[in-house]
């Protein structure tokens, strides 16, 4: 099965990627070859199998709901490329 | 003087500085010289800190002659110098990931992991190159170059921690420390002639380890033999309360000793892992190495893991998967830099579609296409479904014998280049350590043996969960009666 370029376009999308042309060419192929092969999975009859998200039999567990110490403000902030007023600054996010 | 310090084992480094006999400065300094000597050649690092690392050592030093004179106890690992993948945050130390996308980032805040090591003693040399977002199998994927390995510099280290694995194996540190996704300790031990070890699903923290596939990450260590390694797993593991997927199973001190004699232990060896196409040097080191377990006294007996040949597809859904979420983080808002002030969405899009390279943009679409509407069933849904197949393979096994014994890669280190423009290709390099991630059970590399290139084969060890112990006894005693590891390249 072949991805067509306006699927490769809309994934691009869904992910926030900005893709070149030559980039969307590219994935176009390696995808479909990926999962050409993921297609095998296909074969296997799983009805009645659950699904595995976690190998982990525990629960998970609980923590009181106590206030404690967090990171401070500003070393929150220093890795950010634009901040102002100790805040994040983003471009609109309404026009 | 240099030269034989470098080429201690840990655990004489430790008895060495316990007893005053070498220093922590002299220890550390002689890692800082042997760097500058091949740095150049290999490039293990993306970042060192020698004179904060000179630094840390006097200090060690000063509390281990004060502990001499006083009688007291001192921290295991004190004034033993290690490496760390950049892919583990240390507070006040750049951590890259091996990515433009967090180019600048210096964290705030000390993976759960390292931060025990360092309550502990040791002292970081540097941070480790890496396949970006350690997705990759050669360490090609690295936006800050490749590293080379130490035995063939043409050859790739493997990956993704190649960087952490050529470190140890061109002796610039004496231990490092990995993550492994798929393989990504293992792989690279294998290729480099090393030991390592990725732990059981949830038995080191991995708060601070850089999130690539939450459901299969392991902060895992590579060194020279499994002695060396068992006192750093042992400080690194246990529950966290700041991962909740860390397990309070208690960790076992595991205590080695010299006895070579493997009676009653039961070894499995699975026969989907000797497969067409693989190297046949890679098939007849390992078997031997499953003749000499035989002859130190254990059983060995056939299984079978039928759905292994489904795990690369499993993975290979499930991991992007995890990672296109995962990934979702680097809106370049709280870090990184930012290419575009255009709008929000401009801004997205044209930061990562600029800095995450090839090999991540593959991934983060494989996995949005997994997940996305009319897919999701098909796809990710039917992994998941298939992963389960997978883990029973492994409990079912685990009925019959107590570890599997299997070949880590089906070949030594391929060439750099060599598989850089086939991804399937380089995917299939992963073919008998994806499973173990999926099943979440621990799996030990370790060398035993070389090809016709003097490159080195790798053997993995694979056990119940959260029985890593009995991983690190069956491979002490190989390696007491093998010297494998104690080859090292010339450089």
């Amino acid at each position: 099965m072949k991805l067509t370029l306006e699927e490769v376009n809309h994934i691009a999308n869904l992910a926030r990627l900005n893709l070149t042309d030559e980039e969307k060419q590219k994935y176009q192929e390696q995808l479909s070859a990926i999962l050409d092969y993921a297609a095998r999975l296909q074969e296997l009859d799983t009805s009645g199998i659950a699904p595995t998200a976690s190998v982990l039999s525990a629960s998970s567990p609980l923590r009181p709901d106590q206030a404690g110490q967090s990171l401070p403000v500003e070393e929150a902030l220093e890795n950010s490329p634009s901040k102002t007023d100790n805040q994040f600054r983003v471009p609109p996010v309404f026009e | 003087m240099t030269q034989s310090l470098i080429e201690l084992t840990t655990a004489q480094m430790l008895a060495g500085l316990r007893s005053g006999e070498i220093s922590s400065r002299s220890l550390v300094q002689a890692f800082i010289d042997r760097t500058n000597a091949v740095e150049g050649r290999v490039h293990a690092y993306l970042s060192q800190q020698p004179d904060e690392a000179l630094k840390e050592a006097d200090k060690a030093d000063a509390r281990l002659a004060a502990a001499r004179r006083s009688g007291e106890t001192v921290p295991a690992l004190l004034g033993l110098p290690i490496a760390v993948k950049d892919v583990l945050t240390v507070r006040g130390l750049r951590c890259t990931c091996g990515s433009k996308i967090l180019e600048n980032f210096v964290p705030p805040f000390t993976a759960t992991s390292i931060q025990r090591l360092l309550d502990a003693g040791v002292i970081i040399l540097g941070k480790t190159n890496m396949d970006e977002f350690a997705m990759g199998s050669s360490t090609e994927n690295s936006a800050y170059g490749p590293t080379s390995n130490p035995w063939d510099l043409t050859r790739v280290p493997g990956g993704s921690s190649g960087g952490s694995a050529a470190a140890v194996a061109a002796l610039e540190t004496p231990v490092a420390i990995g993550s492994d996704t798929g393989g990504s300790v293992r792989q690279p031990a294998s290729f480099c002639g090393l030991t390592g070890i990725k732990p059981t699903y949830g038995r080191v923290s991995r708060y601070g380890l850089v999130a690539y596939g939450s459901s299969l990450d392991t902060v895992g260590v590579l060194a020279h033999s499994a002695e060396d390694i068992v006192p750093i797993f042992e400080n690194m593991a246990g529950a966290d309360p700041k991962d909740a997927t860390s397990v309070d199973t208690p960790v076992p001190a595991t205590k080695l000793d010299n006895r070579t004699d493997l009676k009653g232990l039961r070894v499995g060896v699975p026969v989907e892992y000797f497969i067409d196409g693989m190297q046949p040097e890679v098939e007849t080191a390992v078997r031997k190495a499953i003749q000499t377990l035989k002859e130190m006294g254990a059983e060995v007996i056939q299984v079978s893991l039928p759905h292994t040949s489904y795990a690369l597809p499993v993975y290979y859904l499930i991991a992007p998967a995890e990672a296109s979420a995962n990934l979702a983080r680097y809106d370049s808002i709280r870090f990184g830099p930012r290419a575009s002030e255009d709008s929000l969405w401009g801004m997205f899009k044209q930061t990562r579609g600029e800095l995450f390279g090839p090999e991540v943009k593959r991934r983060i679409m494989l996995g949005t296409y997994a997940l996305s509407a009319g897919y999701y069933d098909a796809y990710y849904g039917q992994a998941q479904k298939v992963r389960t197949l997978i883990k029973r393979d492994f409990d079912e096994a685990y009925k019959s014998v107590d570890v599997i014994a299997c070949p880590v890669a089906p070949s030594t280190a391929f060439k750099q280049g060599e598989h850089t423009g086939d991804p399937l290709a380089m995917y299939l390099e992963d073919v008998f350590t994806l499973p173990i991630n999926l099943a979440g059970v621990p799996g030990l590399a370790f060398p035993v043996g070389f090809d016709a290139n003097n490159m080195p084969i790798g053997m993995q060890l694979l056990g119940p969960h959260f029985k890593e112990e009995v991983l690190f006894k069956t491979a002490h005693a190989y390696q007491q009666v093998t010297d494998w590891h104690k080859r090292t390249p010339k450089l």
